[in-house]
C-alpha cells in the first residue's frame, strides 16, 4: 500500500533531517516551490538561525529548449554566502535528478560551498542522472506518466496526492 | 498569414516572437516582460553573473546606426544569458560597399543566427528584416528611425513600476522633442497599454507631432502646464541638428522655457521621480541640479535596462518551438 499521509511522511522527514544536521552548521536551500515550504518549516522546527535560500531554477533547466521559459519564474534569493558553507538542498520530490543538477549548478554560480546534501520528502525513484538524497522522507513507486504532487492548505498542513500527466 | 500580418510580433500561440514595437502588443505580453525581468535584476550581485539560459545561441548586434550605449546594454544583456554575441558595425562594413539589407541579413543567416538586434536610422527596417528571416530566428528592434524604441520603453516602465508600483493613477509628462523621438513613441504606448490615466506630451508646437490627442495624450506647450502635479517627468534628448534648423531658435532659449532646473521641478509632485533615455545635454534640455538630485532615477534605468533585454531576449528565444 502506497501511505500518502503527507504528515506523517513530513514528520519522519524531519526526524531524518535533524539527525543528518546535529552538531553542523547547515544553511537550507528549498527549491521553489514544494522544497521551498518544507525548508521554512524545517527551519522553524529544527531551530535553524540562518534565512532560508529560495532557488527557481527556471533559468538552468535543461528543457528550455522545448519548453521555454516558465511562465512563474520568480527571483532566487539566497541572502548568505554560500562560499564554503555546508548546505541542505531541499525538494519535495526527486526524479529524474534533472532539478536536483540545474539547482546545483545554480548554487555554484553563487559560491562554491564546502559540501551539499539533498533532502526529499519524496524519492519516487525514475533517476535518469546520477544524483541521490542524502535524506528521504518516503520512498514511493509510481508508473511515469503520474506526477507526485505536494501541497499545503491555509493553515500550513502538507498534502499530497498522485495526478495523471497530462489530463 | 493574415493573423500573422496583424501582429508580426507574435507566434500562433500568442508568445512573443519578434519585438519590433510597444503598439500592439497585449498587455499581458508587457507585464510578463517586466515580471521577467524582475528575476534578472539579482544576477549581476551573484559570484558569476550569468544564467546558462542562451548557452549555445547566437545573437547578433546589427547596428546601422551607431548607439554605443544601447549596443553594449543589449551586449552584456546576451551575455548574462550565455548566449554568444557577435556586434557588427555595420555603419562602415558591406553597406558602404553598396550591399543590401537584405543580402546582408541572408549572409548571417548562413552564419547560423538566432537572433538579430537591429538598430537602424529608416523607420520600419526592423519589420523588413523579421519577414524575411528564417521561422526559428528572432528579431529585436533597437531604434528604427522616429518609429519606435520599445526595450527603451520597456526598461522606461520597468522603472515606473519599480518606484510608483501601480500604473492606474499615474500622471506621466514627456518633455521634449516629441516630434522626432522613439523613445516618447514607445513610452506613450506601453504607458496607454498599461492603463496610465494621463500622459502629457510637453514642448514647443514645433516638435509635438499631430495626432496625439487621438493616442490619448494631452498636449502642453508650457513647461509649467506640463509638468504640475506630475508623478512621473520623462526628459528627452534635444538633438543638436534640430537647432541648426528652423525648428528651435536655440539652446539657451530652449533651456529657459523647456529645461528643467530644480525651480520647475517643485511644480510636480513631491515623490516625482525624473527620467531620461541618455545621453544627456546638461544645460539644455535638464540642468545639472537635477540630472544627479534625489528625484533622479536616471542611473537606475540603466541597470534596469539590462534586466529587462534580457527578459526580451529570454521570452523572444523561448517562444522558439511553438511558432
Amino acid at each position: 500500500m502506497i501511505d500518502l499521509d503527507a504528515e506523517a511522511i513530513y514528520r519522519r522527514f524531519a526526524g531524518r533531517v535533524r539527525e543528518q544536521l546535529a552538531g553542523r552548521d547547515v544553511r537550507l536551500v528549498g527549491v521553489r516551490t514544494g522544497g521551498v515550504w518544507l525548508a521554512e518549516r524545517l527551519k522553524d522546527a529544527l531551530d535553524v538561525k540562518h534565512p532560508v535560500g529560495i532557488l527557481d531554477i527556471s533559468f538552468y533547466r535543461d528543457d528550455f529548449n522545448r519548453q521555454g521559459l516558465s511562465p512563474t519564474v520568480k527571483p532566487s534569493q539566497i541572502q548568505f554566502d554560500v562560499e564554503g558553507q555546508n548546505l541542505l538542498l531541499v525538494d519535495d520530490v526527486l526524479f529524474t535528478g534533472r532539478t536536483v543538477r540545474a539547482a546545483m549548478n545554480e548554487l555554484f554560480d553563487y559560491g562554491r560551498p564546502a559540501r551539499i546534501d539533498l533532502a526529499v520528502l519524496i524519492d519516487r525513484g525514475g533517476r535518469e542522472l546520477p544524483i541521490e538524497a542524502t535524506v528521504v522522507g518516503a520512498t514511493l513507486e509510481v508508473p511515469r506518466d503520474v506526477s507526485v504532487v505536494l501541497s499545503r492548505n491555509d493553515a500550513g498542513a502538507f498534502h499530497l496526492t498522485l495526478e495523471q500527466r497530462g489530463a | 498569414m493574415p493573423e500573422l500580418a496583424r501582429h508580426p510580433q507574435l507566434n500562433r500561440n500568442g508568445e512573443l516572437h519578434h519585438l519590433l514595437s510597444i503598439e500592439g502588443l497585449p498587455r499581458a505580453i508587457l507585464e510578463r516582460i517586466l515580471a521577467t525581468a524582475d528575476s534578472f535584476i539579482n544576477i549581476a550581485e551573484r559570484e558569476v553573473k550569468s544564467v546558462p539560459l542562451l548557452r549555445g545561441r547566437s545573437v547578433f548586434n546589427l547596428f546601422f546606426e551607431n548607439s554605443t550605449r544601447t549596443r553594449t546594454t543589449f551586449e552584456i544583456a546576451a551575455r548574462r544569458l550565455s548566449a554568444d554575441v557577435f556586434n557588427l558595425d555595420i555603419t562602415r562594413s558591406s553597406t558602404t560597399k553598396g550591399e543590401s539589407l537584405l543580402d546582408t541579413i541572408n549572409n548571417l543567416t548562413a552564419m547560423q543566427a538566432d537572433m538579430f538586434v537591429v538598430r537602424h536610422a529608416s523607420s520600419g527596417a526592423p519589420y523588413l528584416i523579421a519577414r524575411h528571416v528564417a521561422p526559428h530566428v528572432h528579431v529585436i528592434n533597437a531604434g528604427d528611425g522616429r518609429h519606435s524604441h520599445p526595450t527603451q520603453g520597456l526598461l522606461d516602465m520597468y522603472t515606473i513600476r519599480h518606484y510608483k508600483r501601480d500604473f492606474a493613477q499615474l500622471t506621466v509628462a514627456i518633455v521634449g522633442d516629441i516630434l522626432h523621438s522613439r523613445v516618447a513613441r514607445s513610452a506613450i504606448h506601453a504607458l496607454s497599454i498599461l492603463g496610465a490615466p494621463e500622459i502629457r506630451a510637453v514642448g514647443p508646437l514645433t516638435l509635438l507631432p499631430g495626432g496625439l490627442e487621438q493616442m490619448g495624450v494631452r498636449v502642453c506647450t508650457r513647461l509649467d502646464e506640463g509638468i504640475r502635479g506630475a508623478d512621473v517627468i520623462i526628459m528627452l534628448r534635444l538633438q543638436n541638428e534640430r537647432m541648426r534648423g528652423a525648428l528651435l531658435p536655440s539652446a539657451q532659449e530652449y533651456f529657459r522655457n523647456y529645461g528643467l532646473t530644480p525651480e520647475k521641478l517643485k511644480l510636480a509632485r513631491p515623490d516625482a521621480i525624473v527620467m531620461h533615455p541618455g545621453p544627456m545635454n546638461r544645460g539644455v534640455e535638464i540642468d545639472s541640479k537635477v540630472a544627479d538630485g534625489m528625484q533622479s532615477v536616471i542611473l537606475p534605468q540603466v541597470t534596469f535596462g539590462i534586466a529587462v533585454r534580457m527578459a526580451v531576449l529570454a521570452l523572444a528565444a523561448s517562444s522558439q518551438r511553438a511558432s
